[in-house]
């Protein structure tokens, strides 16, 4: 199998982890993932925050580029929100083609076109539809029936396009988990918001969000992640809110690829295991102990 | 008008007229006023206007109230409720038109916002990727004359970070690279400015 791969800024930057992980579990399914040339940031939650025009232009320089490239290839986003830019594009000049005309006439300024007839997938879709659970099971090497895992999905890969999973009452990350013998943590916060940027603009609001899914996640070893985002929300505030709110005790918080990584018996530095911010040592004690 | 308002080119900085909502209204003109979007949403107990009534107001074409509301800015696109809406309305994207409303006239309740999205896309802009460091240096540079210890709220994160190796030190001033997308931010001003 081969995809286009559009990793985007955070996976460059503070997700370099979730980029080195996906390509490691990628390349142990001998999955051949091509980068797309000179890709260009796809305006984040900014450019939807600023113009609309914009928050169309920047995402489909990319899928112009990725045309070109090779009109056939899925076009692989490990990035909750760099896929929903992406595919809002396909989805938006399917059904309008003022928006497509207007979107080639700013595209024209860097030598570019849009067709519009790419395939945007996310990650997550792609391990969830294309790979086969017990092709999965097969490669496993680390026996990891001994820890629970709480499957977070966030919202931008599940809404507004519900295309791989249920959009409210995900399921789809379980067949993975198990594929790599560790249990399900069964809760209702898999696909409740993060509270996204508000981490940088109305803190206390992002923190309650995070302490509702901290709380639901009481009781797992990890909780696994597809979005950079949710990831460092996740992660990166526990200290402030075990303090603030003093029910909860911190969780260790892993991008699913690291996961399924680690079940393969992947080394830690292939899965960038040493970036997270939040790897509890009663984690890392019970990864390696003997399942009883 | 202003296209394309980032943090350091002109705006406006007056309120919006009822005519500013027109698109809105047409986007969301069939609401009818179940409740359903302020039922579904995870920021609603931080808004001091529910989302249907905003809606409501968004109808009635009240930008008085509407852009003295913090609402639409608490909205984090989640999109819980533009998929439960029963008469199919794009609630969220109404949501982002407000946005861009707040951001073109500069009001200043929306500063952080503003600031926030505004440096994010001058990055952007000059660099064709976010280089964050960057970014965030001059958000804080924004924001501190008015609220000097906001930055403190980061600095377990940022330290977190940087043990990591995940901060890059990079100059806020720095020239744009070669993945510049000045040509790309320039037409769509000129474009949003024709129309």
């Amino acid at each position: 199998m081969k995809y286009l791969y559009y990793p985007g800024c955070s996976l460059q930057g503070t997700a370099q982890e979730y980029n080195q992980s996906t390509r490691a579990m990628m390349a142990a399914l001998d999955i051949e993932l091509t980068e797309i040339d000179d890709w260009t940031c796809c305006g984040a939650s900014a450019a939807e925050s600023v113009s609309e025009l914009l928050a169309l232009a920047l995402p489909a320089i990319n899928l112009a580029i990725a045309e070109a490239m090779d009109a056939d290839q899925d076009i692989l986003v490990p990035c909750s929100a760099c896929y929903l830019n992406l595919r809002k594009v396909v989805e938006t000049v399917r059904q309008d083609e003022t928006a497509l005309a207007r979107v080639n006439e700013v595209l024209a300024e860097k030598e570019l076109h849009l067709k519009g007839g790419a395939k945007v997938r996310h990650l997550l879709d792609v391990m969830a539809t294309d790979l086969d659970p017990e092709a999965l099971r097969q490669r496993v090497q680390v026996d990891l029936s001994h820890l629970t895992i709480a499957p977070y999905y966030g919202c931008q890969c599940l809404r507004p396009y519900p295309v791989f999973d249920d959009p409210e009452e995900p399921r789809s990350m379980e067949p993975l988990i198990r594929a790599t013998g560790a249990a399900v943590h069964p809760w209702s916060m898999g696909s409740k918001c993060c509270g996204a940027s508000h981490m940088n603009t109305k803190m206390e609001v992002a923190l309650e969000l995070v302490h509702g899914i901290l709380k639901g996640a009481q009781g797992a070893d990890a909780i696994v992640t597809v979005c950079p985002m949710c990831q460092m929300n996740l992660e990166a505030y526990q200290d402030k809110i075990v303090q603030h709110y003093r029910d909860v005790q911190p969780v260790t918080i892993l991008y699913l690829p690291q996961l399924i990584g680690m079940a393969f018996g992947l080394p830690d530095d292939q899965l960038g295991l040493n970036l997270n911010l939040e790897i509890r040592s009663d984690f890392r004690n019970k990864r390696t102990a003997v399942p009883a | 008008m202003t296209a394309v308002a980032t943090q350091n080119r002109p705006g406006t900085e007056s309120a919006p007229g009822p005519d500013a909502l027109k698109a809105i209204q047409d986007k969301i003109k069939s609401c009818i006023q179940c409740g359903t979007c302020t039922a579904s949403c995870p920021n609603e107990f931080a808004m001091d206007l529910t989302p249907r009534h905003l809606w409501r107001m968004v109808l009635m074409g009240d930008t008085e109230d509407i852009f003295a509301s913090q609402t639409f800015t608490l909205c984090s696109a989640c999109y819980t409720c533009s998929l439960r809406c029963p008469r199919g309305l794009p609630l969220t994207e109404a949501m982002h038109d407000l946005k861009q409303l707040a951001a073109k006239h500069k009001l200043p309740r929306y500063k952080a916002s503003t600031a926030f999205y505004g440096h994010f896309m001058d990055t952007v802009r000059r660099h064709g990727r976010i280089r964050e460091t960057e970014f965030i240096s001059r958000y804080f540079m924004t924001m501190t004359p008015s609220k000097p210890l906001m930055p403190l709220k980061y600095t377990s994160m940022g330290l977190k970070l940087l043990r990591k190796g995940k901060l890059h030190i990079e100059n806020p001033f720095a020239a744009p690279g070669k993945q510049s997308l000045e040509a790309i931010f320039q037409k769509v001003e000129s474009m949003e400015e024709r129309a």
